[in-house]
């Protein structure tokens, strides 16, 4: 799977980055990590494979996550759906 | 001409004729337009840069921008879900822009996953997989007999529609969902 790594000064937290690389709201998402410092890995399911979109397919459906963009995991646990700025901020502590 | 200045005068004449706005910030809507560019150049038509397509034009037909849920979602929430489009008020910086759930129905999105991950193409007849997309399907095929299929016409001026519920709003003479009424069509004889 072609998970990027972001690396970044602030490694407090565990980032994962569900993105499209066509979408806005995803690159949103990457640039606000970006510009705090924040490591993260992110993958952009577009440009996946079959057997990669499976493989993230059932991981969001254990999750009980749906398949929209940009999802963000933080430390395996909070899941934020969409580009929501206060509740990125308060689940990454910036 | 280049692509990205034809995708961005198709959007705007587009915004003018509904009387809705482009996003007012130039660089999220240059990723915008660019992401319609790539789509296009990908599957063919320009689908929604921020839902997955599949290439497959009957499972992403809903979801060609401006997609079928565009008018709804600027009229509750100001901005279509990718915010290409938005609300007056949200233009002028007087209402805020807020992301915008997901009104595609759950369906229609998890066939278009199964197919993008391939569980059509393997053998996996039968699967839920399988009969997610052969769902989506049927709701596409003109009088493919899937009963929540309906023909509905405006009363204002006359446009028909083959789909399962009428457009939110008539394309030619803008009148709203509630003046359209369904088509029923019997044997005569
Ligand atoms: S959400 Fe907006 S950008 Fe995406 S397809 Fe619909 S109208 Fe186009
Ligand atoms: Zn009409």
């Amino acid at each position: 799977m072609q998970v990027v790594k972001v690396p970044g000064k602030d490694k407090r937290h565990k980032v994962f980055l569900y993105a499209l690389s066509t979408c806005a709201w995803c690159k949103k998402t990457k640039k606000f990590l970006e510009d705090r410092g924040i490591e993260f890995e992110y993958i952009d399911v577009d440009r996946c494979s079959k057997e990669d979109v499976a493989a993230i397919k059932s991981e969001l459906e254990r999750r009980g996550a749906p398949m929209s963009f940009p999802l963000i995991i933080i430390d395996d646990k909070v899941e934020i759906l969409g580009f929501k700025e206060d509740e990125l901020k308060e689940a990454l502590g910036v | 001409m280049t692509n990205l200045d034809s995708a961005r005068r198709r959007a705007e004449s587009d915004a003018k004729s509904r009387g809705y706005f482009l996003n007012p910030d130039e660089s999220f809507l240059k990723d915008l337009l660019e992401g319609l560019v790539e789509n296009e150049r990908r599957y063919g038509y320009p689908s929604c840069p921020c839902r997955i397509a599949t290439g497959e034009f009957r499972l992403d037909r809903d979801i060609i921008c401006p997609c079928d849920y565009r008018d709804a979602d600027v009229e509750e929430y100001g901005a279509c879900y990718c915010a290409l489009y938005v609300r007056r008020d949200v233009f002028e910086g007087k209402a805020p822009l807020r992301p915008v759930p997901e009104r595609r129905p759950a369906k229609r999105q998890a066939a278009a996953v199964s197919y993008a991950s391939g569980a059509i193409a393997s053998e996996s007849g039968g699967s839920k997989d399988k009969a997610d997309v052969d769902k989506a399907e049927k709701g596409n095929a003109l009088g493919g007999g899937e009963p929540g299929m309906k023909l509905w016409y405006c009363k204002q001026c006359g446009y028909v529609a083959f789909r399962d519920e009428p457009p939110y709003v008539c394309p030619i003479c803008k009148a709203k969902k509630e003046m359209f009424g369904e088509v029923k069509l019997g044997l005569v004889g």
